[in-house]
C-alpha cells in the first residue's frame, strides 16, 4: 500500500507507478486448487482414452486371426471349443432380446411414472414417491440377478404360468432389466417435463384444455430433449447391463428365436469368460476385448444418434 | 372458513366496510355497483384463498359486455388473483380456493355441476409474459381448436381469421409453419391473443399484457383491444395507470390492507367506476392519492 500516491498528490512520480496493481500477497491456494481441478479434468480424459487403447490393443491382435466379416456376421460363437468360431451374431441376438424387452417395460412404466410426478402428483405426494423411485436404482443389480432367476424365471414364469422354458430366459432378464431401468428413464423424464415454464401449462388450460391434452400435446414436446436422452440412457444401461443377463438369462451362445428361450449376451460373454482361466495373450483372451469394443461402438453411437436428435428437436423456452 | 371467522380474523373490517363505500350494499349484489347496460361477468362478495392465507377479501364487481375493464393498484392488492378466478385458473394453483360467488351469463361458474375446462373456453385468457408453444405459429392457433374439438370446416381459414384479428397476420403469414420462438416479444403477445380468439371465448381476461413489452409493441396490442372490445369483453389487469386511462371504459382500484391481529395483507376493492370519473375525480381518497402517484 505503501506506492499508492496520495489524494491531491502528483499523479506520476518519475521512476514510480501511481498506483500498484500488482497482488499483495500470493495465493497459494487457489493455484493448489486450480492445479488439482485440472489435473482431474485431463486424468478423466486420460482414463478413457486408456481403456480404450487397452481394448483396441488386444482386438487388432484377434483380427489379425479372425476376419471382421465372420466376427460380424458368423452365426456360431464357439471361441473355446477345438472347432473354433467367432461369429458373434448368437450374442448380439441375446442382447437385442434382453435389451427389447427390458425397453418395452422401462419406456412405459418409466414415462408414466414421470408424467404422474410431473403433472398429476401433489407436491406431497411427489416429494414422497420421487426418493422411492430412486431408491430402486440404487438395488445392486446382482440382487435383480437372483430375483430375475429364482422369483420371474423359476416362479413366475415356470409355476404361475406354466410357461416351457428352462432354468434360463431371455424373458425374465429383460422383465427385471426393464424394472431396473425404471427409475432412470422416470426420473430424468420428470427433471426434463418439471423444467417445462408453468406458463406454458397454464397458456394451454386457458384455451380449454385438459390436464392430459397439456401434458401430451404441450408439456411432451417441450421436454421431448430430456425425455430422449432419458431413453437412451435407457438404452445403454440395457445394452451395457451385466449381472443380471449373466444369471438369469444364461449362458450358451446360441441364436435366440424367442423369449422363453435362453441365451448369452455379449456382457454375458465376457463376465463369464473373464473368470476363466484364459491364458494372456491368447485368442480366447483376446476374443473378450473383440466383444468388449464392439460393445463399446454400439453404445458410443447410441449416443451419437441421441445428441443429434436432442439437437434437432430442441425446444428453446 | 366461516364467514363469522373471517371477520373475526379481520376485526378491521368494519371500520373498512364503510371506508369502502361497501356496507350499504353488503348481501345486495350491485347494490353500490354502476349500472350496467349488459353485464357479463359479476364477482359478489368474493375471497380468495391461498391456504390459510386470504389473498382477496369480499370483492363485488361486475363487468360489462363489449367493455374493456381495467383493475389496477399497488402490488400485493389481489388484482391477478382476482382476475385468475374469473376463469377458475386458480384451479391449477394447490390449496387455492374462491369463496363467494362468479357469475358468467347468470351461472355460477364455481357451481359443482360447471366443468372448469369449459368455463376457461369462454373465459379466455392472455398471460403477463407471452407464452407460445414449443410449436409452429400455424400449430399455436390451432391447438385451442384441436383440443375442444371444434368443428372448423377449415382450419387454415380459421387461423388466417385468427391472426388477422390479431393484427399478426401480415408479419406471419409467410412463414406459418416456422417456431412460434422466433417472434419477437410483441409478435409472440399477440400471438397469444390471436390462440385465445381462435377458440372464440366470449371475455378475454389479460393479466399485465404489456409488462414485458416495449412501447410500440405495447401501443399495437392497446389498439387491438379496441378493435377486439367490438365482439369481446376484455378485463385487463395493468401496472401502467396511463394505460387504463387509455383503453378502459371502466377501471376498479385495489388496495391492500393488513389485518391488525395477524399483519396478512389482502386485497381489497377501494372504488369502481367509469375510467374518467376514476383518473378525474375519484370518490376516495386512496383511489386519489394512488392516482396521483402518492402511494403505490
Amino acid at each position: 500500500m505503501s506506492t499508492l500516491t496520495p489524494v491531491g498528490g502528483p499523479a506520476i512520480q518519475p521512476g514510480r507507478p501511481a498506483v500498484s496493481l500488482m497482488s499483495t500477497r500470493p495465493r497459494h491456494g487457489e493455484t493448489l486448487v486450480r492445479l488439482v481441478l485440472r489435473a482431474a479434468a485431463i486424468l478423466t480424459i486420460l482414463i478413457t482414452i486408456g481403456i480404450l487403447v487397452a481394448l483396441l490393443v488386444p482386438s487388432i491382435e484377434f483380427f489379425r486371426t479372425v476376419s471382421v466379416a465372420d466376427f460380424l456376421f458368423g452365426d456360431r460363437w464357439a471361441p473355446r471349443f477345438a472347432d473354433a468360431s467367432f461369429g458373434v451374431l448368437p450374442l448380439i441376438s441375446a442382447t437385442l432380446w434382453t435389451s427389447g424387452i427390458a425397453l418395452l417395460v422401462a419406456i412405459p412404466l418409466g414415462l408414466g411414472a414421470a408424467i404422474f410426478l410431473s403433472e398429476y402428483a401433489l407436491p406431497g405426494v411427489r416429494k414422497v414417491l420421487k426418493p422411492i423411485l430412486e431408491i430402486l436404482a440404487g438395488i445392486p443389480t446382482v440382487v435383480f440377478g437372483l430375483f430375475a432367476l429364482q422369483f420371474v424365471q423359476a416362479t413366475v414364469l415356470r409355476e404361475w404360468f406354466a410357461l416351457d422354458t428352462g432354468a434360463f430366459s431371455v424373458l425374465a432378464a429383460g422383465l427385471v432389466m426393464g424394472v431396473m431401468i425404471v427409475p432412470t428413464i422416470a426420473s430424468i423424464s420428470e427433471d426434463a417435463m418439471s423444467a417445462v415454464p408453468l406458463g406454458m401449462r397454464q397458456g394451454s388450460a386457458a384455451l380449454g384444455a385438459n390436464r392430459m391434452q397439456t401434458t401430451v400435446r404441450v408439456v411432451f414436446p417441450a421436454a421431448l430433449s430430456g425425455i430422449i436422452a432419458a431413453i437412451v440412457l435407457g438404452v445403454s444401461r440395457a445394452v451395457g447391463e451385466t449381472m443380471i443377463v449373466a444369471i438369469a438369462a444364461g449362458g450358451q451362445a446360441r441364436m435366440v428365436t424367442g423369449p422363453l428361450e435362453q441365451g448369452q449376451t455379449m456382457t454375458g460373454f465376457i463376465a463369464n469368460a473373464a473368470l476363466g482361466d484364459s491364458r494372456v495373450g491368447s485368442l480366447e483372451y483376446d476374443t473378450l476385448f473383440a466383444v468388449g469394443l464392439l460393445l463399446f461402438l454400439v453404445t458410443l453411437l447410441f449416443n451419437f444418434i441421441s445428441i443429434r436428435f436432442v439437437r434437432r428437436f430442441r425446444e428453446i423456452y | 372458513m366461516t364467514s363469522d371467522s373471517r371477520s373475526a380474523s379481520y376485526s378491521t373490517n368494519a371500520e373498512i366496510k364503510p371506508a369502502l363505500h361497501v356496507t350499504p350494499q353488503h348481501g345486495h349484489r350491485g347494490g353500490l355497483l354502476p349500472e350496467l347496460p349488459k353485464p357479463i361477468l359479476e364477482c359478489s362478495d368474493v375471497n380468495v384463498y391461498y391456504s390459510d392465507f386470504r389473498a382477496v377479501t369480499g370483492v363485488d364487481l361486475v363487468f360489462g359486455q363489449n367493455e374493456i375493464t381495467a383493475m389496477i393498484g399497488p402490488s400485493g392488492c389481489g388484482k391477478s388473483t382476482l382476475l385468475r378466478s374469473l376463469n377458475r385458473m386458480n384451479d391449477l394453483i394447490v390449496g387455492a380456493r374462491v369463496e363467494g360467488s362468479v357469475t358468467f351469463q347468470s351461472e355460477d361458474i364455481y357451481a359443482k355441476e360447471v366443468d372448469a375446462i369449459e368455463v376457461r373456453r369462454r373465459i379466455g385468457m392472455v398471460f403477463q409474459k407471452p407464452n407460445p408453444f414449443p410449436k409452429s405459429i400455424y400449430d399455436n392457433i390451432a391447438y385451442g381448436p384441436r383440443v375442444i374439438g371444434m368443428k372448423a370446416s377449415n382450419m387454415d381459414d380459421l387461423v388466417e381469421e385468427a391472426l388477422t384479428r390479431a393484427a399478426l397476420w401480415g408479419e406471419v403469414k409467410d412463414k406459418l409453419k416456422q417456431s412460434a420462438f422466433g417472434l419477437s416479444g410483441g409478435q409472440q403477445q399477440r400471438l397469444c391473443i390471436a390462440r385465445t380468439i381462435a377458440v372464440k371465448p366470449d371475455v378475454i381476461l389479460m393479466d399485465e399484457p404489456c409488462s414485458s413489452l416495449d412501447p410500440i409493441a405495447t401501443s399495437k396490442i392497446e389498439d387491438l383491444m379496441f378493435e377486439l372490445r367490438e365482439d369481446y369483453t376484455i378485463v385487463i389487469v395493468t401496472h401502467n395507470m396511463q394505460q387504463a386511462a387509455r383503453v378502459a371504459d371502466r377501471t376498479a382500484f385495489f388496495t391492500a390492507l393488513a389485518s391488525e391481529d395477524t399483519g396478512d395483507r389482502t386485497g381489497v376493492l377501494v372504488e369502481f367506476d367509469k375510467t374518467q370519473k376514476i383518473f378525474e375525480s375519484p370518490s376516495d381518497q386512496r383511489t386519489e392519492d394512488y392516482i396521483s402517484g402518492r402511494f403505490g
